[in-house]
């Protein structure tokens, strides 16, 4: 309660980050606070902008690749597909078989290990230490998996234009396999842990509803839209790299609150998981790249040993290529939700306009309306729940 | 008071805040490490084998640190309250009996009692005491003109206040059964059976209620790091947090030994152990419990925690007490 003048205002103006544990990054929340009750909630965004769009009409179509593990960095190995695949049905490239399951395995990989550092972190967040740290075991076992493969755990830049940039070794392969016979007893550890805690329940039922209807209309995607009960995945609706081969389950929740949203999260990792083994059974031979000339760079080992793969490679490389003129739109399903790039082509080798829609950005739209009136911790768990990467909402 | 006497009790005080500091230090040492290995990782390991110097470290770390006083902030209470809720948590171990008697080996002509001082209203001034250092944290939190640490504050006044009231219910049953406030008369009337099994009810409640007036998981609203960063004491540094830190963990030894007096049978045990050890073995289990509490739960929101303590615990505890007093005049 401060005292301006003669008039009491009993609201507390209280500034939530940009620095503060439960934000998850820099996102500052300019909250309105009467006692403990949220009047008004502003989400105030930026401190993270980095131009990304900006920069990327100045980067050939081959060094966008890196900006683009940097929007969600927990969700690189995805951001690479999703960028990858836009470039592609510019281009109208046709991506070999092998490299698209490769793709698929990655995918979900990186789909699981963003889910298990939404679940540490949410753990952290709602006050349960011990599952952070279980999660993390599981999450460093995938990244271990990604530096075999390409040398990077978090920014790895693997998933290129025209397919894949290494091919997976059998010590991948090995790894791919003792994880995926493992992962479902850690999640039902987790479970154990999290789903019948009387607490863990009693803290997140109820907490930050969304309806059907609400989370339609405020365009969210993604696990906070199946936790609400609309049955809509990307990898169902318009299937890319051959996901409509892969027989997965859609999670939905019932009520659209924080529980299910980390129920319809779990079993998604669980579903990831189905289809990392119909992935992995078998995965055809054959090149990992394709063969288009002047776009797609060509094998290592050709650019080591023949002078005319080298000279290609130094073309392609250095910008000296031309893409078809037009626009197109292509979004995947991220762990977070959809992920789109928007790419206008004039011709030549840099984009020359490039727009990411992005999940996180429209999810976090619907905080405010979510939490009107809830408590502090409410909104905590209701920031939590809807899974922001600030590298993604600014850009 | 004869003069060799007042030289007992002053030896006996310093002994007792010697051990008690150390053990305060070496508390923190054990949490890190029992958390550490529930969470798959080894916690210190780098001052000393093990890192059994680690406290020390921290210590003289803390020692050292630049003492930050806010600019806004209330300075009377800003000083006043890492005093006010250390030196109160600390008087409290004058009444807790550490054992029996002891000739230290013979080398005592005649028996010395392990307890500063045995006050026949001991639980009564313990929770006196207790109730205190809650000012403390509520001072703390005003004093420091900080936006989190208010909440931190306020929080822990509404927290405290409430389950002050569970945790003084919980151990009626325990008076009733002794017949006594005083601690050593309670161990002693437990020589035969621990109250641990007449009071069921009444020991879960005083642990809970506890862990509660401990401000630790899942009740540690207050100084909820993901909600209000540090709570109440965020803006404090140096030897004013080390305080606030020493007298959490001097509360914890302070729970742990008013719940091994009251319903585990204090130093009571098979005689195959001596009684100190039996004791401290049981204090160990207490606070072992506590530290495992935090590795598993979540935490509570400030409303449920209101709705629990009001709605759950205080009715447990009335209904604890008349059964208890029931049975007794049954029994008589």
């Amino acid at each position: 309660m401060t005292i301006e003048g003669n008039e009491i205002r009993r609201e507390m103006i209280l500034n939530m980050g940009p620095q503060h544990p439960a934000t998850h990054g820099v996102l500052r929340l300019l909250l309105h606070l009467e006692g403990e009750v949220v009047k008004k909630n502003i989400p105030i965004i930026g401190y993270l902008h980095r131009g990304v769009e900006k920069l990327g009409e100045h980067r050939t179509y081959l060094q966008n690749i890196v900006f683009t593990d940097r929007l969600d960095y927990t969700a690189s190995m995805c951001n690479n597909l999703s960028y990858a695949l836009a470039v592609e049905k510019l281009c109208g490239i046709e991506v070999p078989e092998r490299a698209r399951v490769i793709r698929v395995i990655m995918a979900e990989l990186q789909r699981i290990a963003a889910h298990l550092l939404w679940l540490g972190t949410y753990a952290l967040d709602i006050g349960a230490m011990s599952v952070f740290f279980y999660c993390f075991r599981e999450r460093e076992k995938i990244l271990d998996m990604f530096e075999m493969i390409s040398g990077q755990r978090l920014t790895p830049s693997y998933i290129c234009i025209g397919g894949v940039r290494r091919d997976i070794t059998d010590q991948f392969l090995e790894a791919l396999r003792v994880f995926c016979d493992t992962f479902n007893d850690y999640v039902r550890d987790y479970e154990n842990l999290l789903t019948k805690n009387p607490i863990w329940v009693e803290r997140l039922k109820d907490v930050a509803v969304l309806s059907a209807e609400d989370a339609i209309n405020w365009g969210t995607t993604g696990p906070v839209l199946r936790a609400s009960g609309v049955k809509f995945d990307f990898r169902r609706a318009t299937p890319y790299c051959g996901y409509e081969n892969y027989e997965f389950d859609i999670p939905i929740g019932t009520k659209g609150d924080c529980y299910d949203r980390y129920l319809v999260r779990v079993e998604e990792m669980r579903q990831s998981n189905r289809i990392l083994k119909q992935a992995m059974k078998d995965i055809p031979d054959g090149p990992i790249m394709a063969d288009v000339p002047f776009i797609t760079l060509p094998p290592k080992d050709q650019v080591m040993n023949n002078i005319e793969s080298l000279i290609k490679h130094f073309k392609i490389a250095a910008g000296l290529f031309q893409v078809p003129k037009g626009e197109v739109y292509s979004s995947i399903e991220n762990p977070k939700g959809e992920l789109g790039f928007y790419i206008v082509s004039d011709g030549s080798s840099k984009p020359y306009r490039m727009r990411i829609k992005s999940s996180c950005f429209v999810n976090l739209s619907a905080l405010p309306f979510m939490t009107q009136g809830c408590l502090v911790a409410d909104l905590i768990a209701a920031l939590g729940s809807i899974d922001i990467v600030l590298g993604e909402v600014d850009r | 008071m004869s003069p060799n006497a007042i030289v007992f009790v002053v030896i006996k005080i310093l002994v007792i805040f010697a051990l008690v500091m150390l053990v305060v230090a070496y508390l923190t040492l054990l949490e890190r490490k029992i958390l550490a290995h529930m969470q798959i990782r080894l916690g210190p390991m780098f001052a000393g084998p093990h890192g059994i110097l680690q406290p020390i470290a921290d210590g003289i770390k803390l020692f050292f640190k630049e003492d930050i006083i806010t600019k806004e902030a209330d300075k009377l209470f800003y000083f006043l309250s890492p005093a006010l809720s250390i030196i109160p948590t600390l008087m409290i171990f004058a009444v807790i009996p550490f054992g029996d008697q002891t000739t230290l080996w013979g080398l005592l002509k005649e028996p010395v009692k392990l307890s500063i001082t045995e006050l026949n209203i001991g639980l009564l001034y313990v929770f006196a005491m207790g109730g205190i250092a809650t000012y403390g944290i509520v001072f703390g939190g005003w004093a420091q003109n900080n936006k989190y640490s208010l909440l931190g504050g306020v929080r822990a006044a509404a927290q405290l206040i409430s389950y002050e009231v569970a945790f003084t219910l919980s151990v009626f049953g325990v008076i009733l059964l002794a017949g006594s406030l005083n601690l050593v008369e309670i161990v002693d009337k437990q020589k035969n059976m621990w109250y641990i099994v007449y009071q069921p009810v009444g020991f879960i409640l005083f642990l809970i209620a506890s862990v509660a007036e401990l401000k630790r998981t899942p009740f540690d609203l207050p100084e909820a790091e993901s909600e209000l960063v540090a709570g109440f004491h965020a803006d404090y540094s140096s030897m004013k947090f080390a305080m606030f830190f020493m007298a959490e963990y001097a509360s914890i030894i302070v729970c742990s030994c008013i719940g091994t007096v009251l319903f585990l049978g204090g130093w009571h045990g098979p005689s195959f152990l001596p009684p100190f050890v039996w004791y401290m073995l049981k204090v160990f289990v207490l606070m072992y419990v506590i530290i495992w509490l935090r590795a598993t739960y979540p935490r509570l929101r400030y409303d449920q925690l209101m709705k629990f303590g009001w709605k759950v615990m205080i009715p447990l505890g009335f209904v604890n007490i008349f059964a208890t007093a029931i049975v007794l005049i049954l029994v008589k």
